[in-house]
This record gives C-alpha cells, structure tokens and sequence, in this order.
C-alpha cells in the first residue's frame, strides 16, 4: 500500500530550456507560444460519418479530448485552429470542405481521421472524394475505419508535436506558399 | 389483386403488356405512351386509389437495349401495392412526368435523371440532385464503372482484373 510520500506526483506540462533564477525564468518566445498553443488547440469536428461518432466518443468522458486543452470546439472556422475531417467527403462535399478550410485564419491544421477521409476508404466510387489531400492540404492522418478513440488521440498529440515545434516563419515562408499553390489556395 | 385488374381493364385493356404476382402485389407491364393516364385512372378510381407513390426508379437491361422506369404505388386505405412498368429505348429514354400528380415524384424523377438520363417530359426543374452538378454522365448505367477513375495506386490482381 503506497503512503503519501510514496505516491508519485502529477505531471504538469513540460518546461522548456531556459535560464532559470530567483523569481524569473527566460527562454525564447517561440517555446513558450508552442508551448501555449499546443495546450489550447481549438478544433473544428467536421464530422460527416461514422468517425464523427467515434469523435463523440473520444470527447465524451471516458477518453476526455478535453484533458489535452482541445475543451472548446468550435463550429466556427474562424475561431478554430484545427480542421478535424471526420468521415466520408462526397465529390459534392469538396466544394464546401475547401471552403471551410479556406476561411480558417493562419495558424491552421488539419487532422484527416478515418480511411474515408485519407483515402477514400472503402468507398472507391464515383461519388466520392478519393482523400481529401486532394484538395486541402493536410498534416496528420489517422487511419482506421473507424479508429478507436485512443487512435484519434494518438492523432491529436501528434498535432500537439507539429504545434509545438513550428517555427514563427513556416507560415510566411516560400515553401509554404508554394504548397499552398500547388492546391489552388492564396 | 382482382380489384386492380378490373380498374386497369375497364380503360385500359389494350395497354396492359403483362402482370406478374411478385410477393402479395402485381406488377403490370404498360405501354409506355399511356402511363401518366393509367397513374391518373387509378389515382382516382374508388376500387383502387393508388394516392400514395412510394417509389419511381429505373432499371437498365443492357442486353435488351432498354431502361425500364418502374412506378410503385400505395393504398393507404385498403394496404394494397402495385408496380408500374414501362420500358424505354436505353439511347435517349424519354417520358413524360407524374408530378402533377404526385409531388413527391419531383425529386425522385430527378434522382432517376441523375443516375440513368431519363428525360422527364414536363418537368419543372429536371437538374442533377444527388451527384456533382457538373458530372457529364450517368453514373448507374451499365457501361459506366463503379470505381473512381483517378486513381493510380490500385493493385489490379488483387481485384480480380489481373493483366
């Protein structure tokens, strides 16, 4: 029976490397603006099929999405960080995806949760959207058909990762701006 | 079932190509020129009063040249069914519509414009309903493949097309 002295403590979110003295800690801002963004990713669920359920699950109490700050969603674009396209995009649907998409404000990324959504899935036909990387870029993919919550969250963390470590002038740069034309996007 | 039959004779004996017993309800064979009138007839006839239509779909029979556009109408007074048949040439199938009829056959002749190219005579808003409205086909045409055509990371063998 462990005692409270034995007990391990809870972890709170990692510090960053910095100088650190008596009553000030200094490391750079893009740590700490990583650090905060990542703990407070504000999705969009675009949920249109049988992941969007597992969606409902992964944000319901028992794998609580909500512990990794994505609390708050929003069906808003222009108050969401992350676009999490959930379940099958019909080729009628594109239109509409890329328009959410678009009015997303920078930074912005895209979690593409299920088979459906990466690749069409099983659903190779004439009605739908084989992926939707064909018409919005996307950072994260999570297969499954449908994943299970642990894997959407596996999903989600690896976002927290790319939030994190993203340098201030990634979205500005060249080479973002040529991926973006590649899509037909300004 | 005898009802029904005796309804169609009365007016339309010469029209009636076939019947056939499917499950508990008929399915009756018409000559295509005349449907609208026999959908009217019994539509309004006391021993029938078809006023409900569940269903209009197209069936296409490559090997006979045709699309058959099947009707399936309800009494919701006596619980009785029947289809409807009627057979087109598959080249450029055209007939005439029943939505004055039935409103619910607005967008089911649609859906069946979508899908097979069935032009309905009179129509008043004959455009795509369920796929992109650009889509220069009819998706569920024999000749047309199920499977996006864009696609080029398919291993062919392991879907029965070994080449």
């Amino acid at each position: 029976m462990t005692t409270e002295a034995t007990r391990e403590k809870p972890s709170l979110a990692e510090r960053p490397e910095g100088i650190e003295g008596a009553g000030f800690f200094a490391t750079s801002l893009e740590k700490v603006v990583g650090l905060a963004r990542k703990n407070s990713i504000w999705p969009l669920p675009f949920a249109t099929s049988c992941c969007g359920i597992e969606f409902m699950a992964t944000m319901a109490a028992h794998y609580d999405l909500g512990r990794f700050g994505a609390e708050r969603l929003s069906f808003s674009p222009r108050q969401a960080d992350l676009l999490m396209v959930m379940g099958t995009i019909a080729k009628k649907m594109g239109p509409v995806l890329r328009q959410v998409y678009e009015q997303m404000a920078e930074p912005r990324w895209v979690i593409s949760v299920g088979a459906c959504a990466s690749s069409g899935g099983i659903f190779d036909t004439y009605s739908v959207l084989q992926g939707i990387d064909r018409i919005i870029p996307v950072d994260v993919y999570v297969p499954g058909c449908p994943p299970r919550p642990e894997q959407i969250i596996d999903g989600i963390i690896k976002i927290q990762h790319l939030v994190e470590n993203e340098s201030f002038r990634r979205r500005n740069s060249p080479e973002y701006k040529a991926m973006l034309n590649r899509y037909g996007i300004e | 079932m005898e009802n029904i039959i005796n309804a169609l004779n009365e007016k339309f004996s010469a029209q009636v190509l076939s019947t056939e017993m499917l499950y508990d309800f008929p399915v009756v064979t018409v000559k295509k020129e005349w449907i609208v009138e026999i959908i009217q007839h019994l539509y309004d006839h006391p021993e029938t009063k078809f006023q409900f239509l569940t269903t209009l779909c197209a069936i296409h029979y490559p090997e006979q040249k045709q699309i058959a556009v099947m009707y399936q109408l309800h009494n919701l007074e006596s619980n009785q069914r029947v289809r409807l048949k009627i057979y087109l040439a598959d080249l450029r199938p055209v007939t005439p519509t029943i939505t004055h009829i039935f409103a619910a056959a607005n967008w089911l002749e649609r859906e069946t414009f979508d899908f097979f190219g069935v032009n309905f005579i009179g129509h008043p808003n004959l455009k795509r309903i369920l796929n992109v409205e650009e889509m220069i086909i009819f998706p569920l045409r024999k000749e047309y493949p199920l499977e996006d055509q864009t696609r080029e990371d398919k291993n062919d063998t392991m879907f029965g097309r070994a080449e």
